[in-house]
């Protein structure tokens, strides 16, 4: 039988390798925000998880709206990643620090 | 071992390896192909919950839009990926270290933690009988009502933020021609057209 905490361990292992994504790809900004989709991903898998559980509907709302939040980080993310590969000709996290002022 | 369990281990063997396979692999492409293979194993396991809304979301929202988009802007933009993968190496061990101590703590939490005695008590919004109103509906039921204005401010975090990303990536570029409807309109046939009467063998 399926337990919570089947659950529970898939999303702590999603989450520790979205950390590790976050750490190992120091350069890349897109695999960065992949890397926070899947923190997401697993997030959501928990609260799931929970309300499916404890039979409480409140987690799955949560989960839309961590959706919603998720799916808008994206979206303008990418487009600060556009707009600042147009004027800098990369997308290397360490010129980042250029962007000041 | 039934069907669900089965099911079960697939979607969470699944889940970890193309989330794993989306850090580490060297193509971008590649990365988002297995975000879509983890977002979709992962609403296999929301079926199995008995989420079937969310399970929906999850591919419409994030297969469909979210890494669309990703792939899109992998396509775009004309980086030399394999130049920015080459370090890759090099920040293993710390980025090893930090899972590994995350992993631990987390193991550690897991050890101890035990259920409240009364959440059963403290429950929201207790899940309705299946018989009675199927998930989508609950859910329905729950959102319009008593979550209202949260799903109102969703609406203005989308609203904002797809105002957001349209502002960041429009330009103007100045450098090409383009149609300008209002001088268009302006122009004057009187001002544009000159007639000549040009005389026969002499020309202009």
């Amino acid at each position: 039988m399926i337990g919570l905490e089947h659950y529970l361990t898939v999303a702590a292992a999603l989450f520790v390798i979205g950390i590790f994504g976050i750490f190992v790809n120091r350069k890349n900004v897109i695999i960065i925000l992949m890397s926070i989709e899947l923190m997401l991903l697993a997030v959501n898998i928990n609260f799931v998880a929970f309300s499916s559980y404890l039979g409480d509907l409140t987690g799955q709302v949560f989960t839309l709206f961590v959706l919603t939040v998720a799916a808008a980080e994206a979206a303008i993310g990418l487009a600060i990643l556009v707009c600042f590969f147009r004027t800098r000709g990369s997308i290397a996290v360490e010129d980042v620090n250029v962007m000041k002022g | 071992m039934g069907f669900a369990d089965f099911a079960f281990y697939l979607f969470a063997i699944v889940v970890v390896t193309a989330g794993l396979l989306v850090v580490v692999s060297r193509n971008p492409v590649h990365s988002v192909l297995w975000l879509i293979l983890a977002f979709l194993s992962s609403a296999g396991l929301f079926v199995l919950l008995g989420a079937e809304f969310v399970a929906m979301l999850m591919i419409i929202v994030y297969v469909g839009a979210v890494a669309v988009l990703f792939l899109f802007v992998v396509m775009m933009l004309d980086v030399d990926f394999a130049e920015l993968r080459g370090e890759l190496a090099k920040f293993v061990p710390l980025a090893g270290l930090i899972g590994v101590i995350l992993l631990m703590e987390l193991a550690l939490v897991f050890g101890t933690w035990t259920g409240a005695e009364n959440a059963a008590a403290l429950r929201d919004a207790v899940t309705p009988a299946l018989e009675e109103t199927q998930n989508t509906a609950a859910l329905g039921q729950l959102i319009y009502t008593k979550y209202i204005y949260l799903f109102q401010a969703a609406g203005l975090i989308l609203l904002v933020a797809m105002i957001g990303a349209i502002v960041l990536t429009l330009r103007h570029r100045p450098d090409i021609k383009r149609q300008n409807v209002l001088s268009q309109i302006y122009r004057d046939p009187a001002e544009q057209m000159e007639l000549k009467d040009v005389k026969p063998g002499q020309g202009l």
